[in-house]
């Protein structure tokens, strides 16, 4: 219900629909405190056993609360109701129940509750076997989860942001103001980050005066100062949820997920932000109280009852009682009785607790049980002469104490201490690097603890910063309720709840104790405490201190508490932002892109490039009638290919020769200037990595050629051998795949094309075979490679890439003229393998120099990366599947890769596999499907006729095994 | 031991449970066993298991650091697969994928081995061809799949978006046995089974030192004392390079944080395990309703068993390409684990160069699926001496000779 409260309170302006009923809202309440004001109490049904729940906090802890945003694609799930600020036409759903939140069918599973303890299931649905897959996993399936996905992409923008400062202060309680404050006063970059939409932390939920005035008055001031400092910058509805190495903190802002009508705005933003040193102010969690039906709507917690009444005006009850072991709780009962508020009773387990306020105080005594089905209705107290009396209340506070919020402290491993004063875990020391706790977050119990601690925090982290700040005058501020006793749970016989988001009961940790589940972590999995959306926040202690007595032992005996990333649930939406549909990864296009699509060329995809497949002309219907014409094209007259994609990697310097000697198996230290050289290279443990041509240009300068699909990979090969391996090499790599387009001319009329093209006369006889040089294109100085990876003569031509598009049309033009024309990736791949070229399919990370007929490129002459492993007897066994070619013989004349190899006669089985096939094509050339494959001592059994067996298909036919170089195996056609 | 069966749930749920015995005991080292097994990981505990199972050897200690279960074993995807492309790989994965069929009972232990099927999207047309190739190979080694199109992926799984504008679903290799279990479980069903025949499996137990004498094994220098052996195994993932080194040896090992994340419960929208290698990601969801995301490996080499962010941004941002309905989850937990990788990918299950003393690592980043079939195969070696035919080509002699099997192409991610 709402307070009557003298001052401010507007009557509320706004409304939105829970389960499709109307509530009405003020602005800047959230989903929870106007429900509590509408006396709504029951909001969600728990995980497992279908129990009535309510809320239970004031904070992005909430164990209860989850409830599912909009609907369509815009629905959200798992939303906390004490997180979600209210606006005009917000849809609010209840969710885990069926038909609905009042009557749940499941809540039978409440019924069958003792037979479903703590891990019941790996005890049973054993029997008869199959119905494990078949009966007992689909119901289980069908039973799990909490809200639902609407089934329909999230079509709202996202964000992904950075951030540096000097100092992050992740809180904005009076610790972590006082620390921003003393920061911004010494001239640091600062940035706040704070869940709430407002500044102040559990100052805006306390009747506490701060320099003899409000605390709200110094909230403001704090605030209004930090926000005109230009150095400083207030990131409010920010939760920092995750600590990484080197100072690198992730955070998630609720950028609009609070205003109706959001427009073009990010919904949320998900914040890398990299600081020097951080503050923890995160405050504190308050725990429970464990006792016979703890759970039901209307019991909640005591700082967070106290926070509905003093921070929005609204009493969860009309009459309220509360349970604690600590003096702080009192003050619930203090303020909500100051507000007329009914105090129907304050049980406190302590024999000398004190009453602060106008109530009815029941010392040493317990709360032993609750009624009402869909809300709370009584409670019995248990007095300290052992009397029982029931009291009627809709509202119960409880607070067993609270848990320093050392989240942010373990995300580095670090392990959280046990304080027995605080009977609570505390930050480790050191626990993050650069990372300095404060207020409740490190143990301090009060307001004047905080402000003193939050601004001595910040004079270390500044001093690990290099900077003296003196210290602050601080402001007078309250320095009670401190008092407080350990007091985990009310022995009985009923259920009495631990984690209510999973439905953990005292006895299910118990059980866990008794089945010698007596690791903490053990026990957290077998019931499964911990586990559920709030991750423990409100549970993991009380379970903990329940397990070390079932086990005899004291809590840090029996372990600590640990969490991982991230604090809060963080929105794959954010995270992700940007990857949905093509941003997911770059998309790379030649110089020559837009003239292929004008030629209406399919394109296919090589990494992050997209390459021609053909070049379809009027009359062709299937892309091998085009691949067929390319193919002969460049056999018969000129085609041209753009191979910008290869990679190419500019190295200059004193060293260059001796880093490509390294790094290749063959000498590169003796190539001429002015020539090219094919060179093969391997990784560390013998294989062959990639392939490709390195030019030598000048002295101490050479351009390699890497294959499109390694280039990658080939540069960070060669950065390493240049900064782990030699390092005292003086030599420079650099990538210039995309500085250069390159074009690939080939054919028997490649010459006269280039007479065309290139600033001439040329003088052929100037370029033989492997050769390079510098060359003009309009007077645009260029490169000429003679090079060839179709077995014609052939040319490569590179300019800088912004001349490449001009240059593609100018080679199709002209190539038209002579009876040529452009060719796409099918007909390169016939190509190469009627040459019996390699590429990174028969380089496909397991073959040596060996297995591909290259031994005798590995130089004797000097050592190289690869050439110690590659020398190992497995790796030059004979028997090894080698490189071979592969022709039809039988009936079915058409191969097929990934088919395997069988010898004549053989049954088709794994012990008589003999190899497989790597590449296939149709060669119009030779008229006959051709095949690389690797066989077994391959190179031995040229002229053999094997098998070849495609299970997939259901295909056998005869192959002969042959040399893979089909086509001009004396390769006179490419000399020239 | 008491049986677990659903009478004996009615009759504990009537009587306030009273009767559960203990899951495992706690006991004090003996002097000395014919096995200590080092590490009572999921590979550890099952080692133990067949020794006793198969070969009645019972006299066993299982030594675990810090808690059994602890490490990679509860760390996981809890994927199962056995589609491999080398044979003698596909032979120990689909050996363990069948032993996982009937675990549950013949543990007496419900593992929840659930073949919901997997299946590996193929993206690019380099993907396509890997993936028939392995669907080749599967066909030749008993191992049941098949390489399927867009349109029956879309059916089995339909929160893909097959036609994703930058990175289309072209097809998929389906194992339909392959699927997950509760890793946990495995873990402890096997903990308790090793127990009841009489193994000690102590806890809170780390190795500090290998006695040996002659070049023989004698024992085991430990936080609680020196135990003694006739046989030693190591067991330990992750750690495995340190158990050697005391042991005098070293390993091709090297070892990263491999990351994993969950998502909040949901109600169930995939039923299905998919593994999407060209946009690095892979997922299923858990009879709890949380989907279970792996992530890839860390670049460099450490021990943090954390893991860096972006790795699962990227993760994640693959996530939502693939499946773009799943965006408005959230993340409810991130976690790293220490993976063992050597330079084929492939495990080590071998003698060492001390006497009697066996090791069994390099599991890498697909342990989980493994672990009925490592056991297996490890007991029969220890308890034999000498590998048999699951182990024999898995030996540590392989890097020295050259004779990898090699599966880092089908590893490219992490699985």
């Amino acid at each position: 219900m709402r307070l009557d409260r003298s001052g401010g309170d507007v009557a509320p302006s706004l409304s939105f629909t829970f389960d499709g009923e109307t509530v009405r809202a003020r602005k800047g309440e959230t989903v929870a405190a106007a429900l509590l004001a509408n006396d709504i109490r029951l909001v969600g049904r728990s995980f497992k056993y279908h129990r009535p729940r309510g809320i239970w906090s004031a904070g992005p802890e909430e164990p209860n609360a989850l409830i599912t945003l909009g609907r369509g694609a815009a629905q959200t799930p798992n939303q906390r109701a004490t997180v979600q600020e209210v606006y005009e036409g917000l849809e609010v759903s209840s969710q885990n129940r069926w038909p609905s939140l009042k009557t749940d069918l499941l809540s039978v599973n409440d019924l069958a509750a003792p037979f479903l303890g703590a891990g019941f299931y790996y005890k049973t649905f054993m029997w008869p076997r199959a119905f494990w897959e078949r009966v007992y996993e689909p119901v289980i399936r069908r039973a799990a989860g909490l809200g639902a996905l609407s089934g329909a992409p999230d079509q709202e923008p996202y964000e992904k942001a950075y951030a540096h400062c000097d100092l992050l202060v992740i809180g904005s309680g009076p610790s972590g103001l006082m620390a921003a404050l003393v920061a911004a006063r010494a001239g640091s970059d600062v940035i706040v980050a704070e869940q709430d939409h407002a500044l102040g932390g559990r100052l805006l939920a306390e009747v506490e005066e701060i320099d003899g005035a409000p605390a709200a008055d110094w909230v403001a001031a704090a605030v209004a100062e930090l926000e005109a400092a230009p150095n400083v910058r207030v990131m409010s509805r920010t939760t920092v949820t995750g600590v990484y190495d080197q100072g690198t903190y992730g955070a998630i802002e609720r950028t609009a997920m609070h205003v109706a009508d959001p427009g073009a705005a990010p919904r949320q933003t998900f914040w890398r932000i990299v600081a020097k040193a951080s503050i923890l102010a995160s405050g504190a969690i308050e725990r429970g109280i464990a006792f016979a039906n703890n759970d039901r709507p209307g019991v909640m917690a005591a700082g967070a009852v106290r926070a509905y009444a003093n921070r929005w005006g609204v009493s969860p009850g009309k009459s309220v009682t509360v349970f604690a072991n600590n003096d702080d709780a009192h003050r619930t009962a203090r303020d909500l009785a100051a507000a007329g508020v009914t105090v129907a009773a304050v049980i406190d387990p302590r024999a000398d607790a004190q009453a602060i306020g106008d109530y009815p105080l029941f010392s040493g005594a317990q709360v032993t049980g609750t009624t009402g089905r869909l809300g709370l209705t009584d409670i019995t107290i248990r007095d300290a002469s052992g009397k029982d009396q029931s009291v009627w209340t809709d509202c119960l506070a409880v607070s067993g104490g609270w848990n320093p919020s050392v989240h942010l402290t373990c995300h580095m491993n670090g392990r959280p201490v046990w304080n027995e004063d605080l009977a609570a875990f505390v930050p480790a020391p050191d626990a993050v690097p650069g990372l300095f706790p404060a207020g409740s977050a490190d143990g301090a119990q009060s307001t004047a603890d905080c402000l003193r601690t939050g601004a001595e925090a910040a004079i270390a982290a500044l001093e690990a910063l290099g900077q003296t700040t003196e210290a602050p005058a601080l402001p007078k501020a309250e320095n009670g309720f401190t008092g407080h006793t350990p007091f985990w749970l009310v022995p009985g016989k009923k259920r009495a709840w631990l984690d209510m988001a999973n439905d953990v009961t005292v006895k299910d940790v118990k059980l866990a104790a008794q089945e010698n589940f007596a690791s903490v972590e053990h026990m957290k999995r077998y019931t499964t405490q911990g586990m559920a959306p709030d991750q423990g926040k409100n549970s993991n202690v009380a379970a903990l201190a329940i397990l070390a007595d079932a086990t005899g032992r004291t809590i840090p005996q029996t372990g600590t508490t640990t969490f991982r990333p991230p604090f809060a649930p963080v929105p794959l939406s954010a995270m992700g932002a940007g990857a949905r549909g093509k941003g997911f990864a770059p998309e790379r296009f030649t110089t020559s892109h837009t003239a292929t699509e004008d030629l209406g060329a399919p394109f296919v995809e090589a990494g992050l490039w997209y390459r021609p497949s053909y070049y379809p002309r009027a009359g062709e219907t299937t892309w091998r009638q085009s691949c067929d014409r390319e193919v002969q094209m460049v056999r018969n007259a000129v085609g041209v290919a753009d191979v910008s994609t290869l990679g190419k990697i500019d190295i200059q310097g004193p060293d260059a020769a001796a880093l490509l000697d390294f790094v290749y198996t063959n000498m590169f230290s003796t190539l001429k200037v002015g020539k090219v050289r094919y060179g093969l290279m391997l990784r560390e443990d013998g294989h062959v990595m990639d392939d490709g041509t390195t030019a030598r240009l000048g002295e101490t300068h050479y351009v390699m050629t890497t294959t499109t699909a390694a280039a990658g990979q080939v540069m960070q090969h060669l950065d390493f051998v240049l900064q782990a391996l030699r390092p005292d090499w003086d030599v420079r790599i650099a990538s210039a795949t995309e500085q250069w387009a390159q074009f690939a001319v080939a054919g028997p009329k490649a010459r006269a094309l280039l007479d065309v093209v290139l600033d001439g006369p040329i003088d052929w006889a100037a370029w033989p075979f492997m050769s390079c040089g510098n060359i003009g294109v309009a007077g645009v100085p260029g490169r000429l490679f003679r090079i060839s990876f179709s077995g014609e003569e052939g040319f490569e031509v590179a300019v800088p890439a912004r001349y490449g598009e001009a240059l593609y049309r100018l080679l199709l033009s002209q190539a038209s003229v002579l009876g040529g024309g452009p060719y796409g990736m099918e007909a390169l791949n016939v190509l190469r393998i009627e040459k019996g070229f390699i590429t990174h399919s028969e380089i496909h990370g397991r073959v040596t120099a060996f297995d591909i007929g290259m031994e005798r490129m590995i130089s004797a002459k000097k050592d190289c990366i690869g050439k110690t492993m590659a020398a190992r007897p497995g790796l030059l066994d004979p028997a090894r599947e080698r490189l071979v070619g592969l022709k039809p013989t039988g009936a079915v004349k058409e191969l097929t890769a990934g088919a395997h190899l069988f010898n004549m006669g053989a049954e088709a089985v794994r012990l008589e596999d003999q190899g497989y096939i790597t590449s296939v094509c149709y060669s119009p050339t030779l008229g006959s499907f051709l095949g690389l494959g690797f066989l077994k001592s391959g190179p031995d059994r040229i002229g053999e006729t094997v098998q070849m067996v495609d299970h997939l298909r259901g295909v056998k036919t005869e192959v002969e095994v042959c040399n893979p170089v089909f086509f001009d195996p004396e390769g006179g056609r490419m000399r020239g | 031991m008491k049986r677990y069966s659903a009478f004996a749930v009615a009759r504990e749920g009537l009587r306030h449970h009273a009767g559960w015995e203990r899951a495992w005991k706690s006991p004090a080292p003996k002097p000395s066993y014919d096995v200590i097994i080092v590490g009572a990981g999921g590979h550890g505990l099952a080692t133990a298991y067949y020794l006793g199972k198969n070969f009645g050897i019972t006299n066993v200690a299982v030594i675990e650091k810090g808690w059994l279960g602890g490490g990679n074993t509860g760390r996981n995807t809890t994927i199962i697969r056995s589609n491999y492309l080398q044979d003698p790989s596909a032979a120990i994965y689909e050996k363990a994928r069948s032993l996982y069929e009937d675990l549950s009972q013949d543990l007496n232990y419900n593992v929840m081995f659930s073949p919901r099927g997997v299946m590996m999207l193929a993206q690019t047309h380099h993907e396509i061809r890997g993936y028939q190739r392995t669907a080749h190979a599967n066909a030749l080694q008993g191992v049941e799949t098949e390489f399927i199109g867009p349109e029956r992926v879309k059916e089995l799984c339909p929160i893909i978006e097959t036609r994703g504008p930058r990175y289309p679903v072209l097809g998929a290799l389906w194992q339909p046995r392959g699927g997950t279990a509760r890793h946990d479980a495995v873990a402890w069903g096997y903990a308790r089974a090793c127990s009841d025949m009489g193994m000690d499996i102590i806890q809170k137990c780390e190795v500090t030192g290998v006695t040996q004498e002659g070049g023989q094994v004698t024992g085991v220098e430990t936080t609680k004392g020196h135990i003694g052996c006739t046989k030693l195994g190591i067991v330990v993932a992750g750690h495995s390079g340190v158990l050697a080194d005391m042991a005098g040896f070293r390993l091709p090992i090297e070892s990263v944080a491999l990351q994993a994340l969950v998502s909040e419960p949901i109600k169930p929208c995939m039923d299905v395990v998919v593994m999407a290698n060209t946009v690095h990601g892979y997922m299923s969801q858990s009879d709890k309703g949380e989907m279970v995301i792996g992530g890839g490996a860390d670049g460099y080499n450490n021990y943090t068993q954390r893991g860096s962010f972006h790795h699962i941004e990227e993760t994640v941002r693959a996530l939502i390409e693939t499946f773009p309905i799943i965006s408005r989850l959230k993340m409810l937990r991130m976690w790293g684990g220490i993976v063992d990788m050597t330079g084929d990918r492939s495990p080590i299950i071998s003698p060492t160069p001390l006497g009697n003393t066996f090791i069994n690592c390099g599991w890498g980043t697909g342990g989980f699926k493994a672990i009925p079939g490592s056991g297996w195969a490890t007991a029969e070696m220890i308890a034999r001496g000498t590998p048999g035919p699951l182990a024999a080509e898995f030996g540590l002699n392989r890097f020295r000779e050259g004779r990898f099997i090699d599966e880092s192409v089908a590893a490219g991610v992490a699985h």
